[in-house]
């Protein structure tokens, strides 16, 4: 499996690597093994998708990238940080400016409009009142939002909102993009929009993106990268040539 | 995350469960306006005593006698000093030195003399004592009929109540209610009353024919005086209903006369007689000073200083230290009342607080994943419950001042049905505003303590588990 990394189309420096990573909790009496040993090393501007059943660990893992959790045992490094040697505050500030997140199902503040939801992390990281109005501007522009600034979520479609949760992932300029299902809750062409669009982040703006799937065509069609997980344990790592091919065809 | 960006996003949740939070608001304001109101009224009844006992002249005098005078008031300090007849005299030159003190407002000599009046020619025998000017502002003369002496020299007279009753032929009836002063008044403003009285007249010796004075009398040629018996118009200008000298007991005189006028007139005063070795015609020998003392603080300095000029003082001191004393208390316990309620509003604010964390427990989920840390989290709770705090403590003093002005009016139609005159039990100092206001801020900052902790570790994986 580990030889399957050397194979990468992209030969970055290793972005994310996890060593032996294990996530355990108790419920009730049984110990659960979310995470159970898994070790990778996903490389800079690599495109990954996790795939596996429900209960696999998959959003586990991604939650212990994201610096959501703490691993039980093992580490994550990521761009040289060991994440288990932070302090929560500074695991705040990782997350704040290193790891922008889309969930399955958007995770915007309702009371908020979308350009306030875009805005809010700005106002975490301190950026200053009169640049933030700007750049929130561009961002929903980016994602063909910007006649929906002063919406609020619950009045746009499902698609409008994931754009304007990919605007809001992106506005801190990570650079790490971790997506969970991101089209788990829209149709098949809303989804190949939002789809396009963070290949596009990927491949413009050399991002790095983890993506968590259960749907193994949607990971052919965009991830360079198939990572397997079962019952917590890696099962499987290999290169989407069909991807690779694609990808390299758009390169060239 | 900056204070201006927190203070909106606080005030923006505020806004998303308007009602919940506007009722925690009302009941912090509640609180507050308890408080307010409990401290005012006590703040209020202090300012009122304080401001009776200082028009009733008891705590701001001090009065002086000379050592001669063996009638004293304080015959214990008797022994101490120099003897009765080596002591000094209390003549014009003294009161004006005395005067002179730091801290007296004025020194007024006791004019009291016990004479005939006739009114309807009949005859009267009563106390007469002179008012100085200040009496004016004494509360013994604010509900007088009629009006102050309209100088100080006028040949005025005020007549208390039961002197007037007599002027009347009228006596009180026990048991019935007791005529109004304005019902007495009313015949007698502006009518005429003749006093005599004795006069002290100086017999001024002719200068002998080498043009120096008689030297027989060594040391005493001024001494010589008669005593004239003499007539005085009067004229009635008010009928005053306290009795403004009960502390005097049955010395305590019915009619009064302006100041300068009965200094004018040379009264024999029973002084004259004890001191007739010293007493020239024309320089009064005073048997006692009223001093006014600007702040009863100063009454003992002001007296100490005038016991060391040979005199005997007196004065009533400690009472209004155990009336201060007293108040102190009751503030205490009406703030205690007060602070029950505003803690009932802190339980009020815990719970709302709690409740928004499990209402909004999704949405902190969210703020953490994209990247705020645990004290933005906490920040943002403490703003929630200090913008309460603030808005509460805002209204709760409109509230309690409000609560105030209605209690104040109520009183006083009572008051005025119970013919009484109006009275200010409400009293809101600045003090007590910015006490309130911030008060408030911190008892709401103390309960979101909780809360907020609460939120700040908040797992947010579990939170955004949460829908």
């Amino acid at each position: 499996m580990a030889s399957n990394t050397d194979r990468s189309p992209r030969n970055g420096a290793p972005a994310i690597h996890a060593n032996q990573l294990c996530r355990h909790y108790r419920m009730g009496d049984t110990l659960i093994r979310a995470v159970d040993g898994v070790t990778l090393t996903v490389r800079a501007g690599e495109f990954v998708a996790l795939l596996g059943s429900s209960g696999s660990g998959k959003s586990s893992v991604l939650n212990l990238i994201a610096g959501l959790d703490r691993a039980t045992s093992g580490s994550v490094i990521v761009l040289g940080r060991n994440l288990a040697e932070l302090s929560r505050e500074e695991l705040a500030r990782y997350r704040l400016h290193t790891v922008g997140m889309v969930f399955q199902s958007f995770n915007l503040i309702a009371s908020m409009t979308l350009a306030e939801n875009v805005e809010l992390p700005m106002r975490f990281a301190e950026v200053d009142r009169g640049q933030r109005g700007e750049l929130a501007r561009e961002a929903l522009a980016r994602v063909g939002l910007q006649a929906r600034m002063k919406h609020r979520p619950n009045e746009l479609s499902g698609g409008e909102q994931q754009r304007a949760a990919l605007a809001r992932a992106l506005i801190n300029r990570p650079q790490l993009l971790l997506a969970d299902e991101p089209t788990g809750n829209l149709d098949s062409h809303t989804g190949t929009e939002i789809m396009n669009m963070v290949r596009d982040f990927n491949q413009q703006l050399g991002m790095t993106v983890v993506m968590v799937t259960h749907e193994r065509a949607l990971a052919e069609r965009y991830a360079e990268r198939l990572i397997f997980l079962a019952d917590g344990k890696l099962a499987g790592d290999e290169l989407n040539s069909v991807s690779a091919v694609a990808a390299n065809v758009e390169r060239q | 995350m900056k204070l201006p960006d927190l203070t909106e996003l606080a005030l923006r949740n505020l806004r998303e469960s308007i009602l919940r939070n506007s009722l925690t608001t009302i009941g912090i304001s509640v609180g507050v306006a308890s408080l307010v109101a409990m401290l005012s009224l006590g703040i209020g009844l202090q300012q009122l005593a304080s401001r009776r006992l200082m028009k009733s002249g008891l705590f701001d005098t001090v009065v002086v006698t000379s050592r001669r005078d063996l009638r004293n008031f304080n015959r214990e300090e008797e022994r101490s000093g120099p003897a009765p007849g080596e002591s000094r005299i209390l003549d014009e030159p003294t009161r004006q030195q005395i005067e002179q003190l730091p801290n007296v407002l004025e020194a007024n000599p006791d004019i009291r003399f016990i004479t005939e009046l006739r009114y309807d020619d009949k005859p009267h025998l009563t106390m007469i004592a002179a008012l100085a000017d200040s009496a004016k502002s004494s509360d013994a003369f604010e509900s007088v009929q009629g009006h102050f002496f309209s100088s100080d020299s006028a040949p005025e007279v005020i007549l208390q109540k039961s002197f007037a009753e007599e002027l009347l032929g009228r006596t009180p009836r026990p048991g019935l209610d007791e005529t109004s002063v304005k019902e007495l008044a009313a015949p007698l403003l502006s009518k005429e009353l003749v006093m005599r009285y004795a006069q002290r007249e100086g017999t001024k010796s002719a200068p002998s024919a080498d043009g120096h004075a008689p030297t027989t009398n060594d040391g005493l040629e001024d001494a010589a005086y008669s005593v004239v018996s003499r007539e005085q118009q009067l004229k009635i200008v008010g009928v005053a209903d306290l009795d403004p000298e009960s502390m005097r007991g049955p010395t305590r005189a019915r009619v009064f006369l302006p100041l300068k006028l009965a200094e004018s007139l040379h009264i024999m005063q029973p002084t004259d007689l004890r001191e007739i070795s010293s007493a020239a015609s024309d320089k009064p020998i005073y048997s006692s000073l009223s001093v006014r003392v600007k702040n009863p603080s100063q009454i003992q300095m002001v007296e100490d200083t005038v016991k060391k000029m040979g005199f005997n003082t007196f004065s009533i001191l400690d009472a209004s230290k155990s009336i201060q004393q007293f108040f102190k208390v009751l503030d205490v316990f009406l703030g205690i009342f007060g602070s029950l309620a505003l803690a009932v509003a802190f339980i009020g604010i815990v719970n709302t607080l709690v409740m928004a964390i499990l209402e909004r427990r999704r949405e902190i989920g969210i703020m953490k994943a994209i990247g705020a840390s645990d004290s933005d989290v906490k920040k943002l709770f403490f703003a929630e419950a200090g913008a309460m705090g603030i808005l509460g403590g805002i209204v709760g003093v409109a509230l309690g001042w409000a609560i105030g002005q209605v209690i104040n009016l109520g009183t006083n139609i009572y008051l005025k049905s119970q013919s009484f005159p109006p009275e200010h039990f409400w009293s809101v100092p600045w003090w007590l505003v910015a006490f309130a206001l911030l008060f408030s801020f911190l008892v709401s900052l103390a309960a979101g303590l909780y809360p907020a902790g609460r939120a700040a570790r908040l797992d947010p994986v579990q939170a955004l588990r949460y829908e």
